[in-house]
């Protein structure tokens, strides 16, 4: 089944997402996220453990994988030197697009963002907010299974948050699923399910209103804490 | 001053880290010594030579076997026509034919040199070599005396320019390098919020590739009078001193391209071009630049390596004193102080922007 | 398929640089017109101090010869030879001719051994010839090709090797690991595209670059220098071409092995002089000791100048350069296989 992925690692991590889930994926820093999103997206091997997303191997089938995901990671991505529509043009070609395919579904995607004006400006000049907007519609502009989201709202003003937010839940509304690590409580109650990392370990797996529940905390931000404190790993 | 010396402690650190970049700053004046010392020269040697003769007499076997006794000469084969050895030298078999006329032995004369003459130096030497060679010139009323330089060593021309080039190279280069390195990542923003004064911050970018130039001229300076065999002729501390302003000078000039360059990709390009390309062909450092246009000459009036170089030839290698270099040196500093203030001038403008 | 796209991208870019396009077309030009002039051993202008204690007729005619010759300035008559040795050691003289007794003590600062020694065989040329040796005459060299004996003739291909080299080797390594500085790579390495398309995508645009920048310089050596090239032009190419791929290679494997662009650069310089020094580019490899010679035997652009030259200026054809061609495609090729096995797209 497409969208559909079991991962187990060294650390004995464990979980399965489904399709059209938004799943969140939080921990400290250092605590292995970025790895874990690493051997998913077969840029890292794991030494141990199998996994599958979308149905295929992540250590032998990771070229096929790559067909099938979508990223956008901590750094913002896409080349600056080239104007919006150009990159639009890249990653979609770089995908096996059609070019009329590609040139239809541009139109229709600027006009969603309300980019019309700026397709031929250089993404170097666009504000960050706009840039990750962009990095995320251009990540599932080819209709991948799964996106993976490194990140992606940090440093952006909660207005801009909210309508990527809105990005974000139209993708899996469309049947994508969205994988997305983040450092903001309040986004992390917008998914549908989120893990807890510490140390490499997941602690915790559920909807948020589960975990409320399961450790007695009044909302996320105070799950998190009691979660972390118990690190033993230093985190930066 | 408790603030300036750990930004260079840290700068220091930072250089010595990047263990690769270390290894081919010190590795590379080493091997460059090596190459210079050893395998660049010009000498004579091993020509293939081809004899073009169509009788074996007594005076062209002795005329032969003087050419194949020189150090110069190879003798590679004897063939009977010119035609075959015009051939030889076309296929690259050859350089050189010495073609013996038919009555050489009678007449003690007519010999004549087919030579590759893609190279016009080589070819100018081989045939000077062959012709005094074989002409065996015991009445020539000529003596020749080659100052400084008897063995014609080229590692003695080379030297200087190779301590020209590599001290700019690394002072120039590096530092403006690291610095437009800061500005990219952002982090010279952080250093320029600090209490420190922004000037310090750059001079102790600088101190650290100071010390390292200096340690690089010593390492250049004790392979050249151990290993090459160039004796320092002139005083160690006049050296010194004359390099140490060369060394600012080269700084200031990395201040200066990393004022102007924005990213580490212009910085490295203008280095490498403005610098680099300029330094190792118009300061006299491979290419006498009396041979070159008049115009270029004045370009390269204001390279200053060529009076570093310059200096240095006749301070290590002729052993003159500083009397006779005062010329360059003054160059030399008028142009340290003009970049300096240059670059400060714009680094300050840069600040208040 | 997605090669097209990605090379697209690569010229974008490359258009979109304030630096590049300079790079790309000013240089090779800058190049083409003012190294030729540069690169020049050409030994002449050399200032000579006389000092003729003889004052004979004899004397003064040879003063004359030297202040005839196109390789002399004639510096000024000096009355001891203290006197000229002090304006060699301020340089403003190169070579003493002292006339004492009907002998000739020709002293010349050797600092610089090939002009010295040039400088005092040319001189001793003319006072040999002076005083009629007359078995002088009689040997006449014959120099094969430059007939002109200009040095232009000589560097002009090898100058031509040495634009490939920057424009294949430097550019593509420092774009690839400025992209990894950037973490574009990054991006890159999670889509499907092969390591072939990548590779490929990074190299084609600068060979196309070289391609036309070599077409440009053999043009230009024929507007400015009248210089042609003697043998067939498609043999240029096809080093070219060979040398291009040796260049992007090794630069692809170092930009693959870096991390910063500062790394990338130093060490890719510092292999490039190396193999350049050792040539041939600058002085004969057969006069280097036999260590430096064994080298030769590995390195891609001793083949490729001896290869150049012997069409360029000699009028070699395929034949006569067979052996070079074949030296340095082997050498391509391990390059080429390094530079792919050596490119993760995944640890």
């Amino acid at each position: 089944m497409k969208a559909f992925g079991t991962f187990h690692a060294v650390d004995d991590i464990s979980f399965s997402v489904r399709r059209g889930e938004i799943f969140g994926f939080l921990g400290a820093n250092g605590a292995g996220k970025t790895t874990a999103m690493h051997m998913l997206t077969g840029l890292n091997q794991p030494t141990s453990g199998t996994g599958r997303v979308c149905g295929y191997d992540i250590r032998t089938e990771y070229e096929q994988i790559k067909r099938h995901i979508g990223y956008m990671s901590q750094k913002f991505s896409l080349y600056e030197d080239l104007t919006v529509s150009e990159n639009i043009r890249l990653f979609a070609g770089i995908y096996g697009m059609k070019d009329d395919e590609i040139t239809a579904k541009t139109g229709k995607l600027l006009r969603q963002l309300k980019f019309e004006d700026h397709a031929n400006d250089l993404v170097g000049s666009l504000p960050l907010g706009w840039k990750q907007k962009l990095a995320f519609s251009v990540s599932i502009f080819h209709e991948p299974g799964v996106v993976f989201l490194d990140e992606p709202t940090g440093g952006v003003d909660p207005a801009t948050r909210r309508q990527f937010w809105e990005l974000i839940y139209d993708a899996a509304s469309r049947g994508i699923t969205v994988f997305v690590t983040t450092h903001y409580m309040d986004e992390a109650e917008y998914c549908d399910r989120i893990s807890i990392m510490v140390d490499g370990k997941i602690r915790a797996l559920g909807t948020p209103d589960d975990l409320k529940r399961q450790f007695q905390q009044p909302d996320m931000d105070h799950v998190f804490t009691y979660l972390a404190r118990q690190a033993t790993k230093s985190s930066d | 001053m408790k603030p300036f010396i750990s930004f260079v402690i840290k700068e220091t650190r930072h250089i010595l880290r990047d263990k690769r970049t270390m290894l081919i700053l010190f590795g590379m004046p080493v091997v460059l010594m090596l190459l210079f010392g050893f395998a660049i020269t010009n000498d004579v040697k091993n020509v293939r030579t081809v004899v073009v003769t169509s009788q074996r007499d007594h005076q062209t076997q002795a005329a032969i076997d003087r050419l194949a006794a020189s150090e110069y000469f190879t003798i590679t084969a004897t063939i009977p026509t010119p035609k075959e050895a015009e051939r030889l030298i076309r296929s690259q078999k050859a350089d050189l034919a010495v073609v013996f006329a038919q009555d050489f032995a009678s007449k003690h004369s007519g010999v004549q040199f087919i030579v590759d003459g893609a190279d016009p130096n080589m070819a100018q030497q081989w045939t000077t070599y062959a012709q005094q060679v074989i002409l065996n010139p015991q009445n020539s009323m000529v003596n020749l005396k080659l100052l400084y330089n008897p063995r014609m060593k080229s590692a003695y021309n080379f030297v200087p320019a190779i301590m020209g080039m590599l001290l700019l190279l690394i002072c120039a280069m590096m530092t403006s390098v690291s610095i437009v390195r800061e500005k990219e990542q952002g982090t010279m923003e952080v250093l320029l919020v600090s209490p420190v004064q922004p000037l310090m911050i750059i001079v102790a970018k600088a101190v650290p590739y100071l010390l390292q130039a200096l340690l690089i001229l010593l390492i250049i300076l004790a392979m050249s009078a151990t290993v090459l065999d160039v004796p320092l002729q002139g005083s160690l501390g006049w050296i010194l001193l004359v390099s140490f302003i060369y060394i600012l000078l080269a700084l200031s000039l990395g201040l200066f391209i990393s004022n102007v360059a924005q990213t580490q990709f212009v910085a490295l390009l203008v280095s490498a071009m403005m610098l680099l390309l300029p330094t190792v062909m118009l300061s006299g450092m491979l290419f006498p630049v009396e041979s070159m246009p008049r115009i270029l000459q004045w370009i390269s009036a204001i390279i200053p390596p060529r009076y570093y170089i310059q200096s240095m030839r006749k301070l290590m290698i002729m052993g003159v004193g500083i009397g006779e270099v005062w010329q360059e040196v003054t160059v030399l500093s008028g142009m340290t102080i003009a970049l300096l203030v240059a670059a400060l001038k714009n680094f300050n403008k840069r600040l208040t922007v | 398929m997605t090669l097209r796209y990605l090379i697209q991208k690569e010229f974008l870019q490359i258009r979109r640089n304030s630096f590049m396009p300079k790079v790309i077309f000013i240089f090779p030009i800058m190049v083409m017109c003012v190294m030729p002039w540069v690169m020049n051993q050409e030994v002449k202008n050399i200032r000579v101090d006389v000092v003729d204690t003889d004052r004979t007729p004899q004397s003064q005619q040879l003063v004359h010869q030297i202040e005839r010759s196109n390789y002399f300035i004639f510096n000024g008559q000096k009355s001891t030879y203290q006197e000229a040795l002090k304006d060699i050691e301020s340089s403003e003289a190169d070579i003493i001719l002292e006339i004492r007794d009907g002998q000739y003590l020709i002293a010349a600062n050797a600092v610089n051994g090939t002009k010295g020694s040039i400088g005092s065989s040319y001189l001793s040329q003319i006072v040999n010839s002076g005083n009629l040796s007359p078995l002088t005459s009689h040997l006449s060299p014959l120099f094969l090709y430059n007939k002109g004996q200009s040095y232009k003739v000589f560097m002009i291909p090898a100058l031509m090797g040495i634009l490939m080299m920057m424009l294949c080797g430097f550019l593509p390594a420092l774009n690839i690991v400025g992209e990894k500085e950037k973490g574009t790579i990054e991006q890159i390495n999670v889509t499907p595209v092969s390591k072939w398309s990548f590779i490929l995508a990074k190299l084609i645009p600068y060979w196309l670059i070289g391609l036309l920048v070599l077409t440009v310089c053999l043009v230009l050596s024929w507007l400015v220098y009248g210089i042609t090239c003697q043998g067939p032009l498609w043999l240029v190419y096809l080093l070219a071409v060979l040398l291009a791929l040796f260049f992007s290679s090794f630069g692809l494997i170092i930009s693959n092995y870096s991390a910063t662009m500062q790394q990338a650069m130093l060490v890719m310089w510092f292999f490039v002089v190396c193999l350049m020094l050792l040539s041939g580019l600058f002085t004969p490899t057969r006069s280097m000791p036999d260590w430096a010679y064994l080298t030769t035997y590995v390195n891609p652009m001793h083949y490729f100048i001896d290869a150049i030259r012997t069409v360029f200026v000699r009028g070699g054809d395929f034949a006569a350069i067979a052996h070079q061609l074949l030296a340095l495609s082997l050498i391509s090729l391990f390059m080429g296989s390094w530079a792919v096995v050596s490119y993760k797209k995944n640890n």
